[in-house]
């Protein structure tokens, strides 16, 4: 019964288009927010930042980013890990090449270096679509895999791709404890993940989806696929370019080209295909789902190994690590190929209804 | 001269190897939509139990001989992939039908970590090596032509000569055969051939294990010339420009796209190679094709698509 | 607005379309006037659709010309045609399956609406206001169609007559001159086709539309059409009137298939 939109009547197309037209859904997201804002940094450890907060921060800007290209504009790509690294090493670039070049700065001009690479990388998608793009794409994972572990210039002349950053501060500033960290990581996403609602409930997010559903009307309609089409790896470029620099900067501190490498493209799309296709809300999702789960099976396993008296070696758990989430991946795209956004979508609904089953 | 046709030759002989992994990719995707890329896991899981069973099968019979172990050996891990193949239909894709594409192409990533981690769990994941005899030392031929001849890898040699037999009886099989025929009536139309009374879930489970065993003997061809260990999942990836290049349902494509891609590359790294600091075959076949790819969208082989509305 | 048929808008030329060794069209030259309804009808494969393909630049003809308001063109592309304020629906119904009806019939506004990606990205006036001033437009449409009940449903939960009906509210967002329909009524009951007549026979009338019209119920061809096209076999059988195409034996050859 609390979850109900009676009496809550629209007399202006502007209220009827707000983000959260349902008055509950408003207070619940304010809740969220100060409870992020707030609560999370007085009660989380270090662990918690570093392990699981910060990685699920960065990684669902990353998979907001993957989300707005695969979700809303249809375009399948295997080189999201590849935007990220071109953020990072721009980034890292205008960092330490420009004097005095402000944190916030380095990392935006990373994400348009990202995303005018990702137009670049785009243009095949005006001649080839689904499968076909999703392996062209393959072409910028592997291209910038090489271009950053041997083209010198690009790493500052470090070996092997190697590069490490310090002193990081935002206006004053300074980044140091875990929870600056998460603060500052926490913001960027609150503003990004604005943006990207912006944009898909806008006329550039009618035009990717009506690409996406079905290109040949979108076309007849006056959508210009070109247009379309790199706006919306432009845009997740950038989007993928900025958690780059944050996951190399603010994460890791110090990086190499593996830490972008094709694993982390799949991690991605895994990330929005189990969030769910074409939802902002199923990015976070995703991201919760695949940050939290190796963990969890990594304390989960050696514990049931003990309960039934085996005790699994270390390699032995990493094996059965991957062996269990392509198992729960499978199982999850048969149970529910829509992500967790349908569910959650369904459960609101039958709140709504609630005590009524129809 | 010389010079320029061994590495002609090497490049060729490359490319038959990825052509078989291609096949592996364009069987699979003609008959069930499904863009396999499990199919590397599937390299290095038959390759895996192809060395440790040969390597345990003398123990348990007490028999010396090498050709009988890799033979019993290449039995059971065939066997092996059949119940992979048998299980994926069963349990993955008879619950998948007509999902769109790109969730079938997770559904396989899948598949791929659950097999690389039951590899490595059930046989280990050192590295091992097949040894089925063959021939390490390189040759000399075509002197009286040449100045120093034409130096080539009696291994590669061998190895091309069987993918290219393999790629043959594929060929064959699929053109000749009842079976090959059901299964080229689903690929042009799964409902079609259905409604005609051909059982669908047996072809996939066929076109599963046809790709298993040549994953199977992708294994043993590369496990010989590389080791048994964890990088041959990527001789998968290598083999995935080949695929777009001669397109997706297309076997002739497989092959020559496969040929292109080999001799691409290695004239790449050995001419352009040293020039940017090496290391760039596999990012260019991926360039190579998809510079193809931008005149023709549907591959060297792929059928043209005409949009109807 | 009185309705008064004008000048020729559209002029098409000797248009020839083939895929392959297929001919789609032979050698078609019909034109359409202003405000006027144009039938296009003919037998199954005739090439009807082709025709609206042209039109509209989704084929590419191998040979004709198409003068649209006396500027020639030897081919359209499909975004010169929108510009142009050339509209269509689609046989099979080609609606946006994830988009709920009302942002369907937004994408129609696309061509109107100017504010850039950064002004959209950030809500700012200029975006916020067009998204507001278009949605009172596309809420008029959504009267004049009547289905207010179901903008918010997403269009592929929708029943076949609805997305017939949300096909033709996206292509009339775009405040066509010209409107290509193709069968907006196939596989729709009476009551359906009743409605849809007279949704037709209104923007026609109100709007002041031309269009061009394919169907197959030949009751209601020759109820709304002003001039008919016929095609068979990829030629043109016969055009006129209704009534001159009634009584064209040609014509009447190819739908009954009478001995010759």
């Amino acid at each position: 019964m609390i979850y109900r939109e009676n009496g809550q009547f629209k007399t202006s197309y502007a209220a009827d288009q707000q983000i959260f037209p349902i008055l509950q859904d408003r207070w619940a997201i304010l809740g969220i927010l100060a409870f992020a804002f707030i609560a999370v940094p007085l009660l989380a450890d270090e662990y918690l930042f570093r392990a699981i907060l910060i990685p699920f921060l960065i990684l669902s800007l990353a998979a907001l980013g993957v989300n707005l290209l695969v979700g809303y504009c249809g375009q399948i790509t295997l080189g999201a890990g590849a935007f990220m690294a071109v953020g990072a090493y721009a980034a890292y670039n205008f960092f330490v090449r420009v004097d005095d070049m402000p944190l916030l700065a380095a990392l935006l001009l990373g994400g348009a270096t990202s995303a005018a690479v990702g137009v670049v990388f785009g243009v095949p998608s005006l001649r080839v679509r689904g499968l076909y793009l999703a392996v062209a794409t393959l072409a910028a994972q592997f291209f910038w895999d090489w271009a950053f572990l041997r083209i010198k210039w690009f790493t500052n002349d470090s070996s092997s791709g190697s590069v490490s950053v310090s002193n990081l501060s935002v206006f004053g500033w300074d980044l140091k404890s875990p929870t600056d960290v998460y603060l500052f990581c926490l913001a960027v996403l609150v503003v990004f993940a604005l943006l990207a609602k912006n944009m898909t409930r806008g006329a550039i997010g009618r035009q990717w989806m009506a690409i996406r559903d079905m290109d040949v009307a979108a076309e007849v309609i006056g959508i210009r696929p070109m247009y379309a089409k790199l706006s919306a790896f432009a845009v997740s470029s950038f989007f993928l370019g900025v958690a780059g620099g944050l996951w190399g900067f603010v994460h890791l501190g110090a990086w190499e080209p593996a830490a972008f490498s094709l694993d982390r493209s799949f991690q991605l799309l895994f990330m929005v295909i189990i969030g769910g296709l074409g939802s902002i809300m199923g990015s976070f999702f995703g991201a919760a789902f695949i940050v939290i789960l190796p963990i969890f099976l990594n304390q989960m396993l050696p514990w049931l190994g003990d309960l039934v008296g085996v005790s699994i070696s270390t390699a032995g758990v990493s094996h059965a690590e991957i062996m269990i989430f392509g198992a729960l991946i499978v199982f999850f795209l048969i149970v529910e190929p829509h992500g967790i956004a349908r569910l959650w979508s369904t459960a609101k609904e039958k709140l709504r209804l609630w005590p009524f089953p129809h | 001269m010389g010079f320029f046709l061994e590495v002609l030759i090497g490049g060729l002989m490359t490319g038959m190897l990825y052509s078989l992994v291609a096949l592996g990719f364009v069987l699979i995707f003609k008959a069930s939509g499904v863009f396999n890329f499990a199919q590397g896991a599937m390299v290095l899981f038959a390759a895996l139990a192809m060395a440790r069973f040969s390597e345990w099968i003398p123990g348990w019979l007490g028999v010396e001989n090498l050709m009988v172990a890799n033979i019993l050996a290449f039995i059971i891990a065939a066997f092996l992939m059949f119940v992979v193949a048998w299980l994926i239909e069963r349990l993955v894709l008879r619950h998948l039908v007509n999902q769109e594409g790109a969730t079938l192409l997770m559904a396989t990533l899948g598949i791929a970590y659950f097999i690389d981690g039951l590899g490595q769990t059930v046989f280990g994941s050192d590295i091992y090596k097949i040894d089925v005899g063959m021939p390490k030392e390189p040759v000399m031929v075509l002197q009286g032509v040449f100045e120093g001849g034409l130096l080539i890898n009696k291994e590669d040699f061998i190895a091309a000569l069987v993918a290219a037999l393999l790629v043959a009886a594929l060929a064959l099989f699929f053109q000749k055969t009842a079976t090959g025929r059901a299964l080229r009536a689903v690929a042009d139309d799964h409902q079609a051939a259905q409604s005609i009374g051909i059982p669908l879930n047996r072809i996939w489970v066929i076109v599963w294990c046809v790709a298993g065993i040549v994953a199977l003997v992708a294994g043993i061809i590369w496990g010989s010339k590389l080791g048994v260990q964890f990088s041959l999942v990527t001789v998968a990836l290598r083999a995935l420009p080949v695929v777009i290049l001669g397109g997706l349902t297309s076997v002739p494509g497989a092959i020559i796209g496969g040929l292109i891609i080999g001799v691409g590359e290695k004239v790449s790294e050995v001419y352009l190679g040293p020039l940017v600091g090496g290391g760039i075959e596999i990012w260019f076949a991926y360039m190579l094709a998809l510079v193809f790819l931008l005149f023709r969208p549907q591959g060297l082989f792929g059928e043209k698509i005409i949009d109807r509305v | 607005m009185t309705r008064q048929i004008g000048e020729v808008i559209l002029d098409l030329q000797n248009v020839s379309l083939s895929f392959g060794g297929v001919n789609a069209l032979t050698d078609i030259s019909f034109d359409v006037r202003e405000h006027e309804i144009r039938a296009i009808i003919g037998p199954n494969g005739a090439g009807k659709s082709s025709m609206l393909n042209v039109i509209n630049g989704v084929y590419r003809p191998q040979a004709g010309e198409i003068i649209l308001r006396g500027e020639h063109f030897r081919q359209m592309n499909p975004y010169k045609a929108a510009c142009a304020g050339i509209a269509r629906t689609f046989q099979n119904i080609a609606l946006f399956k994830g988009m709920s009806v009302l942002d369907n019939i937004m994408t129609g506004r696309n061509l109107k609406m100017k504010a850039n990606i950064f002004q959209q990205a950030f809500w700012m006036g200029a975006a916020r206001r067009e998204e507001l001033e278009h949605r009172a437009k596309v809420e008029e449409i959504i009267d004049f169609l009547e289905i207010q009940h179901i903008r918010k449903t997403p269009v592929g939960r929708l029943p076949y007559g609805l997305q017939k009906r949300v096909d033709l509210a996206r292509a009339l967002a775009m405040e066509p001159q010209i409107l290509l329909l193709d069968e907006p009524m196939a596989g729709m009951n009476i009551e359906e086709k009743q409605d849809m007549s007279r949704f037709i026979l209104d923007v026609n009338d109100q709007m002041g539309t031309t269009i061009v019209l394919i169907e197959h119920d030949m009751g209601v061809v020759m109820d709304v059409s002003d001039r008919v096209v016929v095609l068979d076999y990829g030629k043109k059988i016969g055009d006129g009137s209704p009534d001159e195409v009634r009584g064209n034996p040609e014509v009447i050859s190819a739908y009954l298939g009478a001995s010759h």
